[in-house]
């Protein structure tokens, strides 16, 4: 089972399109796309875990104490706040759009076309 | 393309995608096995170059410092942009009779949920304050700090009224703070370079003690504008959000 | 260190944060405000200048917070620029002066907002493009992507923007979220995000497959950004609903950005690892010349300006990515070359569109026929910049054409010469027959199409006041920006330089050794033999070939009712329109399960190829 963490990022990404490509509601499509994001942040929290090692914080853990990777706790930590401000952005596209076109399906959305 | 079409070519492709995903994670070293070295040369080095016992927060304010102001302003242009969507258009009365009827129905906020989001208020503050200013410590820094300190703001909403909430983060002074701990963070960058260092170089003395609030250089300082400006950020986009609430009901009174 | 580097990008943000912070001071005082910002864009157009002028005989390095190597490991983040790097960098930089020059005073503006947001869109695309670092290189990319998701919809109080930058913004960062699981798993694999590093790790391992598979999710978020079919869709969608200023940079150094990224990526990632160099450029080949002849023919029966404009961007991607496929350094002159005179000669394209948009209130063609036969500067502008679309010497297009074409001749792919030479009398043809129509009123008006005519009369006037004439700062910029595109073509020594700038580009084990080792690598290694640049008559003969092609495809676009041949009412292009409408639905739906289908296709291209 020395995989089965990087399966889990394989599926989430899968089930985040899946709910992409079917939606009918653009609230809806626009968590997915959060679902697909986090599939990236199980990817890089998993690659960076060491086995039975501590967290790398070392106030009170000397320093040669095999710690996991702070990297990618960096990476996904500014991530994560970025993604739920870029979300927001969406979500007021959505807002608007529901009131100009009256309807939150992506499908009926149709003043672009050809 | 009709939805049932769609999912059926969806499903091809998806299976082929994810089967080339799987066959290339497959070929990392597995859980666990992280095979470094970034990783552990920044564990190993972290504590003696800068004086922070919390090395999450040395990387992303110190070693990968340029990246985060990268981020930093993505969550700005985020917000301008939130704002000029959301912006009051033609057509759009703010406040309309029926919001400002005295004898409207207002519906009650129940007494528990204004006690406890009166209590918790104030430890909120200091909880958001305490983890912004100690980034270099402990797991915390500017933006977890940040986040929480803009729920203490929510929460007045929650206990009272949306036009309370507004009171307490009018629209210009939310944005200049929100200005300021992204210009400021960019602005300790140029401190450096002033000083003939490279860019986002840590050069504020490192203090005595490793870990204790004034170690570490810029990094507290660093972390404290992004505390700044993560919590005017998050204010401004649900400020814009909730006043939606009212702008929605075109044509109304 | 010399700091420039490090002000390129930090000047821009800092400015953004400035004027947001004085917001209430500067929302008044419009004219200082668009002082303001176009100063910032013409300052870091100067550094950038300056940097590729500097750069020319050697890449410069530059490391953040002072952060140099340590124990064989990049530990921090450099800025690694080269005269190729620096070049796009300031194109952009041009781009956003001249875009903002253009919308002095008289664009609707919303608080200080407009300004921050292009100016971060500046900060991103230079950072973009100087980055040695693949995590920094994807959140410049993310910067790049948030200021234009807000700057498409701008005016919300249109139902077309909320559209087209919802679909912009889920395609994009289902790219940009690939792009990330991409750099996951290559950093998990080598423990690093320096680019250099990467490269040096996975050239010395045998290429296994997380290397292939790592190299097609970081590209897919560009292939994305780039518009190449079948992950295209969202460009039409976005350029028809965005504001001119927004569109000019969309198309004229967005989308090119994109293409840099995935030659960079290769180049000094990918490329010795990956290994079979004839079959991976045969592939992206195909890939540029589908995108080449798909967006010409969609570009060919648009009716609706600023969308038919966004369509010949992405054939032109397409011959840019051929470009960069053909993998020699000849190949990837020609793309630069080609990229700063089509940058130019689009941008001026879109700010003409805009002073019509302006002047008449519309960006229907059908309606607009014969309406802007006063317009006379904005008209000859405009066709002197289709005649550069269209790859007349001495124009820069027709350089950086001649240079791809020569290229492909000499690695035994004569035919893209023919297929080129197709797309740019389509898309030349299309923007001919606007200028035709609109400015100079020939020939008869093209058939109502009623869905265009609704899409393109929705497209209400973005300027405030003063309609009747044209501000000198809305008509200086684009004459300025063809001229230069046409003085260009003419410096002779640009090929030689170009060219030497990209030997230096495609030398991977320079580069490596320039950032790791500090080394300075005077003279680099030519992957492939240098080719000559001279201007051969093939060359002048397919360039002025396809202007005049373009200029009778136009004729016939223009006059087809009364020849006889074509009277049975048979419309050039008319027969296209059900397939294309069936693909262009406007439904992101639809666009994300092409991007799937087409990343699943190339991914096992891709596995076959490189076993």
């Amino acid at each position: 089972m020395q995989y089965f963490p990087f399966v889990v990022v394989a599926w989430i990404l899968a089930v985040g399109l899946y709910g992409i490509v079917t939606s009918r509601h653009l609230v809806h499509q626009i968590i997915c796309l959060i679902v697909v994001q986090s599939s990236t942040y199980v990817l890089l929290l998993g690659v960076g875990y060491v086995t039975g090692a501590v967290a790398p914080y070392y106030f009170d853990v000397k320093v040669h104490t095999p710690a996991v990777d702070p990297v990618v706790q960096a990476l996904a930590l500014t991530d994560v706040v970025v993604e739920a401000a870029v979300t927001a952005l969406l979500c007021s596209f959505a807002i608007q759009a529901h009131k100009r076109f009256g309807t939150l399906d992506p499908q009926e959305l149709a003043s672009l076309k050809g | 393309m009709k939805p049932a079409q769609r999912r059926w070519i969806f499903l091809i492709g998806a299976a082929g995608l994810v089967a080339f995903f799987l066959w290339g994670l497959f070929g990392l070293p597995g859980f666990g096995r992280y095979p470094g070295p970034y990783g552990f040369i920044i564990n190993s080095i972290a504590l003696r170059q800068t004086y922070a016992t919390g090395t999450v927060s040395a990387v992303n304010f110190g070693y990968r410092g340029f990246d985060t102001v990268g981020e930093e302003f993505i969550l700005f242009a985020a917000a301008a942009g939130v704002s000029t969507v959301l912006r009051r258009l033609r057509g759009e009365r703010e406040r309309s009779a029926v919001d400002e009827a005295a004898d409207r129905d207002v519906p009650p906020t129940s007494g528990a949920v204004r006690m406890m989001a009166l209590i918790l208020t104030g430890p909120i503050v200091v909880f958001g304050w305490w983890l912004a200013s100690h980034a270099q410590a402990s797991p915390s820094g500017g933006f977890q700090g940040g986040v929480i300190l803009a729920t203490a703001f929510i929460l007045v909403y929650l206990a009272g009224e949306f036009l309370v909430f507004k009171r307490f983060s009018p629209v210009g002074l939310t944005d200049a703070v929100e200005a300021v701990g992204a210009g400021g963070f960019a602005a300790i960058g140029v401190a450096a370079v002033g000083m003939g260092l490279a860019y986002l170089t840590n050069f504020l003395p490192k203090g005595q003690f490793a870990g204790a609030v004034s170690s570490a250089g810029t990094i507290p300082l660093i972390s404290f504008f992004v505390g700044l400006e993560v919590a005017a950020a998050f204010i401004l986009i649900v400020a814009e959000l909730l006043e939606q609430t009212l702008l929605i009901r075109r044509g109304d009174g | 260190m010399d700091q420039l580097l490090a002000f390129v990008v930090a000047v821009p943000l800092l400015v953004a944060a400035a004027i947001t912070a004085a917001g209430p001071l500067l929302g008044r005082r419009r004219r200082l405000l668009d002082a303001i910002a176009i100063l910032a864009a013409a300052s870091v157009a100067v550094m950038l200048a300056v940097i590729m002028v500097r750069t020319a005989g050697g890449d410069e390095v530059y490391w953040f917070a002072g952060i140099r190597p340590a124990r064989g490991a990049v530990i921090g983040i450099d800025f690694e620029a080269g005269s190729l790097s620096a070049g796009l960098a300031l194109l952009a930089a041009l781009l956003v002066t001249a875009a903002m020059t253009f919308s002095w005073r008289y664009f609707q503006r919303v608080a200080t907002h407009y300004h921050t947001l292009m100016l971060t869109f500046l900060a991103g695309m230079a950072g973009f493009c100087l980055t040695g670092d693949i995590f920094d290189m994807f959140v410049w990319f993310e910067l790049m992507g948030v200021s234009a998701y807000a700057l498409t919809a701008y005016r919300p109080e249109e139902r077309g923007p909320l559209q087209g930058a919802l679909n912009f913004a889920i395609t994009n960062s289902v790219g940009a979220y690939l792009s990330l699981s991409g750099i996951g798993l290559i950093y998990g694999r080598t423990g690093a995000l320096n680019m250099a590093q990467i490269g040096v790790y996975v050239s010395r391992h045998p290429a296994s497959q997380l290397v292939v598979v790592a190299f097609l999710l970081i590209i897919s978020g560009l292939l994305i950004k780039s518009a190449i079919v079948p992950f295209h869709f969202w460009l039409a969608d976005a350029h028809a609903v965005a504001p001119t200023p927004a569109c000019v940079l969309f198309s004229g150094v967005m989308v090119e950005l994109g293409l840099y990224g995935i030659a960079r990526v290769y180049w000094s990632m990918f490329g010795q690892a990956l290994g079979h160099r004839a079959a991976i450029s045969h592939v992206f080949v195909a890939l540029g010349v589908l995108t080449a002849v798909a967006g010409a023919l969609f570009c060919f029966r648009e009716r609706h300006i600023k969308r038919m404009l966004a369509f010949s961007t992405i054939s032109h991607a397409g011959i840019f990515l051929t470009g960069i496929a053909l993998l020699t350094p000849l190949g990837l002159t020609g793309t630069a070359t080609y990229v700063a005179g089509h940058g130019l000669v689009k941008a001026a394209l879109f700010l003409c569109t805009g002073i019509v948009l302006h002047r008449l209130g519309s960006v229907n063609e059908t309606w607009l026929h014969g309406r802007g036969r006063h317009l006379r500067v904005t008209g000859v502008v405009f066709t002197l910049a289709a005649f550069g679309l269209a790859d007349l010497p001495p124009f820069a297009t027709f350089l950086g054409k001649g240079y791809i074409d020569d290229s492909a001749w000499a690695h035994g792919l004569p035919w893209v010469m023919g297929v080129f030479i197709a797309c740019a009398i389509l898309t030349g043809g299309a923007v001919f027959r606007v200028a035709g129509g609109v400015f100079y009123g020939l020939g008869d008006a093209p058939s109502e199409d009623a869905e265009m005519a609704e899409m393109a009369s929705e497209e209400t006037s973005e300027t405030g006041s003063d309609k009747q004439r044209t501000p000198l700062t809305m008509i200086i910029p684009p004459a300025l920006l063809v001229a230069c595109a046409a003085v260009i073509g003419l410096i002779t020594q640009l090929g030689r330089a170009v060219q030497a700038a990209a030997i230096r580009f495609e030398d991977q084990a320079g580069y490596n050794a320039t950032v790791l080792a500090g080394a300075h690598i005077a003279h680099p290694v030519a992957i492939a033999a240098s080719e000559s640049t001279g201007i051969t008559v093939t060359d002048v003969l397919t360039g002025t070939g396809s202007a005049a092609g373009a200029l009778v495809l136009a004729c016939l676009a223009l006059y087809w009712r009364r020849l006889p041949l074509l009277r049975r009412g048979y419309e050039p292009g008319a027969g296209l329109t059900a397939p294309i409408q069936r693909f262009q639905s406007g439904v992101v739906n639809d666009y994300v399960t092409w991007i799937v289908l087409g990343l699943a296709c190339l991914g096992g291209v891709l596995a076959l190829v490189v076993r």
